[in-house]
């Protein structure tokens, strides 16, 4: 795709991740690397092995936890970074708490490496920006028309009402989320006037996390040994997506269990699931809100990373951008790469499979993992 | 609308059967009994007749959705459902109509007479009044695809709640053809049935599998400690054919497939001898093909069904007579409560006084002893073109629908072959998105031929990993179909095998399904061509 260019690009896709030579650095990069800028502490962004990370502060606490010893680096939104003449800003994605889009410049050239992000503001989470930019690298995880969300408003309204429909029926409530961000975005829009709120361990040890990080989230309580049944029940209960059939979630039966994903548009993910409940509720831009995120940087070029690439780059060609498919390993919906067959095209060829990438079918993305109660079923 | 929208909608929010019940009863005290029918209608197979084409419905979607046609069909493998990619892809409505579910219907088939444009400008401005669900609901009925996950014995259980009446009675009456602008609901809550539908067929009793699942075949030993005293029990031959009931009752026939379809006219050589029967008679059995006497394979039948007009070189070619197993009606009185061996002496008689004793013919009894013995005689069930054995308890009464305990089948084990994946496609409904339709090639020399699709056995996790490997090993792409790398061995389980001119490989397969995936063959020990071919021969094994 750069054969038309003369000079080298100031960002370009290796088998190591998202390479800046110029600055001797990489984004989000899936092979050990000496340079690291980290979008967000989602596993299939930020993992183990790199020899110097750099982060927003948000993302500090769950980065330590997650990845142990790292050494880390952490800035606020729009603070910029020097690396051997190249300046890197951050900000803010919407996708989870501290997660950023990833401003380069060079000589007069921009280019934003999005990450994951949302154009909904969830309320936790430091709203999206749109960033002007010559070069804009996207993620399109629900880059099909079918996928549009409604405001989260109406989730939740969906949500609560559904927690005390549950309360009146003698059932206890399971709300499934992934760990980081869904789990805390949950937890600041539940009707806390319903009961109070109960963590599977996995979800508690990110909250503990972020709280440490400054964060102020709603008051919760883990799930432990001791942990009387019969007052979870009349609780509401948020666990993992790995938790899901597990002997730990059976132990409050009668429940109704219900799912918050963006799969959950469309019906035949949702009975694939068999969740009581499919909450159509996301952390990652819609339809429109892709087309919407991609104008405003006034772009001139797009390149789109993960998702329904193919078929959303031949769509933006086709009103007037000048689109690309690139081939990175960036999950679709984290911790859902287990269990949902992820976007069709998303872009993993066989070579480029690595242990890391064998893993993703047992291990769930952004999970605990010495602490995962048990294996997606 | 609303009500039948939100009904679709909460029962499949639930997976449990009693919650589902009382979702059906909710809706049932809800609604005006017309729309009460029209559900019952169509919860039981009865759909509206199709007015618009799809291909018409799905154009005007496109222009109502302003999405690229290319962008239309892409989103429509995403979701795998025609009506829901239609619902999903419109703009959001802000209107919003009232209308009952008897309205829509009514406006649907009013279209019947109308333009191309009527019917065009109808559509648009029905679909802009109504929400995303309603919408959904609304195509599937205007597509003719109408389908729902619950099956009839539970919209029969809430009937049966809601009106004291028995689950067997309601199921009996709302068996056959009906219409929901002519039966109404008060009738068919009356304590006595008042109806005077004399092609009304009885509902089936349908038979278990004594063993439960392919994989796992239960010894005669098993068979023997399942079902007590070999005594107690009347063997017969499953045959494979269609499975019909056949009324002669007011001088008229009417013969019925199991999926309650009025098949009268596909079997013109069944006529005389129904005819012939004394009014007030009705007759449980098989449809198969014969030839000299012989019943000939599935096969042979399967191409007569479907054709519109049977030629007279059909009907040469494949003339059927039916196999009859039991008699459920017999001088205008319902027999069903007598006794099996009962029912078999009334059946007897039946078939002796006929004249036409090689289109009417009787299931022959399997004589035996032990269930070792009759573990024997099953072996030579293929060379009987049957599917396996019947085995029916000696003292039941012909029940309703598929009932545990009484009727068995026995059925032989299944053929099997070792074979290759080389082409997957993404299914539909449940399995949207996911790529679970295979199909399987064996060796022809150092060639693989494809000879089978199968979409079903594997379990979810395992649809899961070959999922993932499709997707990282692709070789090509035409349209929805991905040639993948030859690697993965599946054993593939079949009934039955005939020669096939339509396809590649010569040969097809009855009900073809994944038995299991060999993790242990490479794909070089997959089996050949040769060997499935010699499975051919005159279909013994």
């Amino acid at each position: 795709m750069y054969s038309t260019m003369a000079k080298k690009p100031l960002l370009e896709f290796t088998d190591r991740g998202i390479y800046c030579s110029q600055g001797k650095f990489y984004i989000d990069p899936w092979k050990p690397v000496d340079d690291a800028v980290i979008t967000h502490a989602h596993a299939d962004h930020a993992y183990v092995g790199h020899k110097h990370y750099l982060a927003h502060h948000l993302s500090r606490e769950v980065l330590y936890y997650r990845l142990g010893e790292i050494q880390l680096q952490t800035v606020e939104y729009g603070e910029t970074v020097m690396k051997n003449g190249v300046s890197i800003s951050l900000f803010p994605a919407g996708h989870v708490i501290g997660s950023a889009q990833i401003r380069v410049e060079y000589k007069g050239e921009v280019w934003v490496v999005s990450g994951d992000y949302k154009t909904e503001d969830d309320g936790i989470s430091t709203p999206f920006e749109p960033v002007q930019c010559h070069h804009f690298i996207s993620e399109c995880t629900f880059g099909m028309p079918v996928y549009t969300w409604k405001p989260q408003v109406q989730i939740f309204e969906d949500i609560n009402n559904w927690w005390r429909s549950n309360l009146h029926n003698g059932l206890a409530t399971v709300l499934v989320g992934y760990s980081l961000g869904k789990a805390q975005r949950i937890l600041q829009n539940l009707d806390l006037f319903n009961g109070k709120v109960y963590t599977h361990g996995v979800i508690e040890n990110t909250n503990e996390a972020l709280r440490r990080n400054g964060v102020l989230l709603n008051p919760t309580e883990r799930i432990t040994q001791e942990s009387i049944k019969e007052e979870v029940r009349k609780g509401i209960i948020i666990a993992p997506p790995s938790s899901v059939g597990t002997p730990w979630m059976r132990k409050f039966q009668p429940y109704s269990f219900g799912y918050c994903s963006g799969w959950m548009a469309i019906r035949g993910a949702k009975r694939r699931r068999a969740a009581d409940r499919g909450f159509v509720l996301s952390d990652h831009a819609d339809w429109d809100g892709l087309i919407s995120a991609i104008d405003a940087t006034r772009c001139e070029s797009v390149y789109l990373t993960h998702g329904y690439t193919a078929t959303f780059a031949r769509y933006l060609s086709g009103i007037g951008f000048d689109a690309h498919e690139v081939h990175t390993l960036y999950g679709g919906e984290e911790e859902e790469a287990s269990l949902q067959p992820s976007p069709e095209e998303r872009g993993l060829e066989a070579h480029e499979q690595d242990n890391r990438n064998a893993n993703k079918e047992v291990l769930s993305f952004g999970e605990d993992l010495g602490e995962a109660g048990g294996t997606p079923s | 609308m609303k009500a039948f929208a939100q009904l679709f909608l909460s029962l499949d929010e639930t997976n449990k059967t009693n919650e589902k019940v009382k979702v059906l009863k909710d809706y049932f005290m809800a609604v005006p009994d017309t729309d009460k029918m029209h559900m019952l209608a169509l919860f039981t197979g009865r759909k509206p007749k199709r007015q618009i084409n799809s291909t018409l419905v799905r154009n005007w979607a496109i222009e109502a959705s302003n999405i690229p046609a290319w962008l239309f069909e892409e989103s429509y493998h995403v979701v795998g459902d025609l009506a829901e990619t239609m619902a999903l892809l419109m703009p959001q409505t802000t209107e919003s109509s009232s209308k009952t579910l008897t309205e829509w219907i009514a406006e649907i088939n009013n279209l019947n007479n109308k333009t191309e444009d009527e019917k065009k400008e109808w559509l648009l401005s029905s679909w802009a009044m109504l929400d995303s669900q309603e919408r959904f609901v609304f195509n599937k009925l205007l597509t003719g695809s109408f389908r729902v996950g619950v099956s009839q014995n539970l919209v029969i259980k809430a009937l049966a709640d809601i009106s004291g009446l028995e689950a067997a009675v309601l199921t009996h009456r709302i068996m056959g053809s009906w219409m929901p602008e002519t039966l109404q609901f008060a009738q068919l809550m009356e304590e006595q049935d008042a109806s005077e539908n004399i092609s009304r067929p009885y509902p089936f009793f349908l038979a278990y599998p004594i063993q439960e699942t392919s994989e796992k075949q239960k010894t005669p030993a098993e068979v023997g400690v399942a079902l007590g005293n070999a005594a107690d029990w009347q063997a017969e031959w499953k045959w494979d054919g269609i499975r019909a009931q056949m009324i002669k009752r007011g001088g008229e026939i009417f013969i019925w497939s199991r999926g309650e379809d009025l098949a009268t006219e596909k079997f013109p050589e069944l006529h005389p001898f129904l005819n012939a029967l004394p009014d007030g008679t009705v007759i449980d059995g098989e449809i198969l093909s014969f030839q000299h006497g012989l019943p000939m394979s599935f096969n042979v039948l399967q191409t007569r069904i479907g054709r519109k007009n049977l030629s007279k070189k059909i009907l040469e070619e494949s003339p059927v007579a039916v196999i009859a197993y039991d008699c459920l009606e017999y001088n205008g009185e319902d027999i069903r409560a007598k006794t099996q061996a009962e029912r078999r002496v009334i059946l007897e008689q039946l078939q002796a006084q006929t004249l036409y004793p090689e289109v009417f013919r009787l299931s022959a009894l399997i004589k035996f002893n032990t269930w070792d013995e009759l573990g024997d005689i099953r072996g030579q069930s293929r060379a009987m073109i049957a599917e396996g054995i019947m085995l029916k308890r000696k003292s039941a009464a012909y029940q309703v629908g598929r009932r545990r305990g009484d009727w068995w089948k026995w059925k032989i084990d299944p053929l099997s072959v070792d074979a290759v994946m080389i082409y997957a496609q993404k299914g539909h409904g449940r399995r949207a998105d996911l790529y679970t339709d295979y199909t399987f090639a064996v060796w022809d020399g150092d060639k693989l031929v494809p000879f089978a699709k199968a979409y079903s056995g594997l379990t979810d996790a395992e649809i899961n990993k070959v999922d993932y490997f499709v997707k990282r090993n692709t070789i090509e792409k035409f349209g929805p179909v991905r040639t993948v790398k030859p690697e993965l061995v599946f054993e593939i389980g079949f009934e039955g095998i005939n020669r096939s001119s339509r396809h590649k490989s010569g040969i097809a397969l009855r009900f073809p399904r994944i038995l299991r995936w060999r993790h242990d063959k490479p794909k070089e020990e997959a089996d050949t061509l040769d060997s499935l071919k010699a499975l051919l021969g005159d279909g013994t094994e």
